[in-house]
């Protein structure tokens, strides 16, 4: 029996958002820990930290987002033996995969630091706690926001992958209801324009805090 | 972990494994190429044209950066058999690789062409060559030399996201993995296995790219 | 007792030799005035001494102690001896007072209202008592430099170290500067600048020491160096000045 694409359907579709948003909220707050870790251990004077970290970000950003939850939701449950959910596998390994991209982002802002306000810092005594609390990180977060605004909206899009698993989420809500509506070119239109509708605004945020931040200092810039 | 790894099983299939992975990479180079001509086409057209084409190819992009590939996929994918196409799986992937590319493609190579200074475009004009062919030698040449590492990085995204490809049962490295591991019960062995080649096929492409570069815009240069 | 002793130092960066056994000693109240071509090894010299660069050889006394090259050494030294530098390097994310205020509170534990009494004193010291609420990018550079001088000043050093501190400057505002250098020099600080201006140099130095590819050529009372200088480099020096303009050839004698 076929149903058409109808209010019910689309209510179902779009009730789904909810969990795209609820797991990229997860892992981009799990993965903002440990991004913020990592960032600091890249930028530190020990070279075997770096170096440690340096792996984790290139394997995190080397292998497809799919190879990742495929090892941590198949892989796992086999290598522990045990019964893995869908919900915690795919919110460790998005938090982890968020973790190496943010930990590359926040590097990346940590080092355009110009190394004399380390210095100037250090010349007041501060410690390298101190430094990085009082006078390195309060700037590099601020010119890391239009970035990291737009890794989100790379999680978000890339929590759609989760459904290839089966994890619930607004692109699996579609597939269900092609699989009942057959209407395809009806229902991923729709779930892509509910894509678009959480993404766009944050991009154009991102682009909008990013020319703020470059008139604030000052800089001109082709965008 | 009472776990005991079977790797020889991976081993077993390595010739399975290495044609998924000629594939992946045949998949991918071919979306490269298609679609940095659209890529060149649609930046020329967005710096050059008329104003409908430009805000069309605007919409275009933003449509794309804001909507999860998968979600592409599948449009694509239902979509062509509607417009009298009938495809195969790896020929519709082929078809959304490269309009995914050509979006990010576009706005890289535009903020290329943005760095070109007004100052050399007019000294080719003032030499006598037509707006195309000034276009090609004064302004995409010296233009993709400044964006060539942005693009190797995208180029390397796009064959790390071919893996999604997968999932209306296109045949690449992912494809082959999952039929393996089911059949062999094997999955952490091949998962991992796989993603190992997949970090291996980036750090090989980020390397032939890099001799490109050097052949192309170093050596070339010279003479 | 020399408030500090350089004895030896050489340093070099790759196959550049930027000090070469220097020996440099420093009584308290002392307002020494290095001066020198670009890569004469001022600029080095002055950063070994507070440790932002490590001399291959030779050693450092400050107050009659070896430097210790701990990272705890470091930040004890750094309390004693204070850095203002060419571009000021302010906290561009905190006010005048925070600039102020973070090496009180932080490296020196200071209650935050006395490290705010003392801000207010120094900035009174630098005559921008009225800017202390002020963000450092509306400030001119005049001014900016004026509050790092404030900014190192609070944090009552024995030594204070200056790094060219006026050549950044749009030639308008470094007599605001000078008068602030002058003060302190008749205040009784010990200062150490690496500087090009002469007339500050002549008026208020009581050492002159002129660097010459990586080595001291010439010390002494900067009236006796300007008037009668022994070397030739130092000589050719002078010349060089000279053309910058005939305001500064009464410095010469």
């Amino acid at each position: 029996m076929n149903r058409t694409f109808e209010l019910s359907e689309f209510l179902f579709v779009a009730a789904a958002v909810r969990w795209t948003l609820l797991l990229s909220l997860v892992a981009f707050l799990g993965g903002g820990i440990v991004g913020l870790l990592i960032a600091i251990m890249r930028t530190t004077h020990n070279r075997a930290l770096r170096l440690v970290t340096a792996g984790y970000i290139q394997l995190f950003q080397g292998t497809p987002v799919l190879m990742q939850l495929f090892l941590f939701y198949y892989g796992f449950a086999v290598l522990f033996d045990m019964q893995v959910d869908a919900w915690p596998a795919v919110a460790l390994a998005f938090t982890l995969y968020s973790g190496a991209f943010l930990g590359e982002i926040w590097r990346g802002s940590i080092q355009a630091i110009p190394r004399t306000q380390w210095e100037a810092s250090a010349c007041l005594s501060l410690s390298y706690v101190q430094q990085l609390r009082f006078v390195i990180l309060p700037q590099a977060m601020r010119i890391s926001i239009p970035p990291t605004v737009g890794f989100l909206v790379q999680l978000i899009k890339g929590t759609s992958i989760a459904s290839i698993i089966g994890f619930v989420e607004l692109t699996r809500a579609g597939q269900l209801m092609v699989n009942v509506t057959f209407q395809p070119m009806i229902v991923y239109p729709v779930v892509a324009a509910l894509y678009f509708a959480v993404c766009w605004p944050l991009s154009l945020l991102s682009r909008f805090l990013e020319r703020r931040i470059d008139a604030d200092l000052g800089i001109k810039r082709h965008l | 972990m009472h776990y005991a790894f079977h790797f020889n099983v991976v081993w077993d299939h390595w010739r399975e494994l290495a044609e998924g992975g000629l594939l992946t990479i045949r998949l991918s180079a071919l979306a490269m190429a298609i679609g940095l001509a659209v890529a060149t086409v649609c930046a020329y057209a967005k710096a050059a044209g008329p104003s409908p084409l430009r805000w069309t190819i605007a919409a275009y992009i933003e449509l794309i950066r804001n909507t999860p590939f998968l979600v592409q996929i599948f449009i694509i994918y239902f979509s062509l058999p509607a417009l009298g196409v009938s495809v195969e799986a790896n020929q519709a992937a082929l078809a959304a690789m490269v309009v995914n590319f050509g979006a990010y493609g576009t706005e890289i190579l535009r903020a290329g062409i943005e760095s070109i200074s007004h100052g050399q475009i007019d000294a080719g004009r003032a030499l006598g060559l037509t707006r195309l062919q000034t276009f090609r030698y004064v302004v995409l040449f010296p233009a993709l030399k400044t964006v060539f590492p942005a693009l190797a990085s995208q180029f390397i995204l796009l064959m790390l996201a071919s893996s999604i490809v997968s999932a209306i049962s296109a045949v690449e490295l992912t494809a082959v993995t999952n039929s393996l591991q089911s059949t062999t019960f094997r999955p952490f062995e091949f998962y991992f296995v796989a993603t190992g080649l997949y970090l291996g096929m980036a750090l090989g492409f980020r390397a032939v790219l890099g001799g490109v570069y050097w052949m192309v815009f170093v050596r070339g240069q010279r003479s | 007792m020399p408030i500090l002793a350089l004895n030896g130092i050489s340093k070099r960066f790759g196959t550049h030799i930027a000090l070469d056994d220097v020996s440099l000693s420093i009584e308290t109240g002392e307002v020494v005035a290095i001066i020198g071509r670009s890569g004469s090894g001022k600029t080095s010299l002055l950063r070994c001494i507070n440790g932002l660069e490590v001399p291959d050889s030779g050693e450092i006394l400050f107050d009659g102690h070896r430097v210790e090259r701990s990272r705890a050494g470091l930040r004890a030294l750094r309390r004693e001896i204070g850095i203002v530098f060419q571009s000021f390097n302010l906290f561009p994310h905190l006010t005048v007072e925070g600039n102020i205020t973070l090496g009180l509170t932080e490296a020196k534990g200071v209650p935050l209202e006395e490290a705010r009494k003392r801000a207010r004193d120094v900035l009174r010291q630098v005559g921008l008592e009225d800017k202390i609420g002020a963000v450092p990018l509306r400030l001119s550079g005049g001014q900016q430099q004026r509050v790092a001088i404030a900014r190192s000043l609070a944090m009552q050093p024995r030594l204070m170290l200056f790094d060219e501190i006026t050549s950044a400057l749009d030639p308008e505002l470094v007599g605001e500067v000078i008068n602030v250098l002058e003060k302190l020099a008749t205040d009784g600080m010990t200062m150490i600048l690496v500087t090009h201006e002469m007339g500050f140099a002549r008026a208020a130095a009581d050492t002159l020491v002129f660097m010459h590819e990586g080595r001291i050529r010439e010390k002494g009372p900067p009236s006796r160096l300007f008037a009668a200088p022994v070397t030739t480099e130092l000589a050719n020096f002078i010349d060089a000045i000279l053309p910058a303009g005939p305001h500064i050839s009464h410095v010469f004698g």
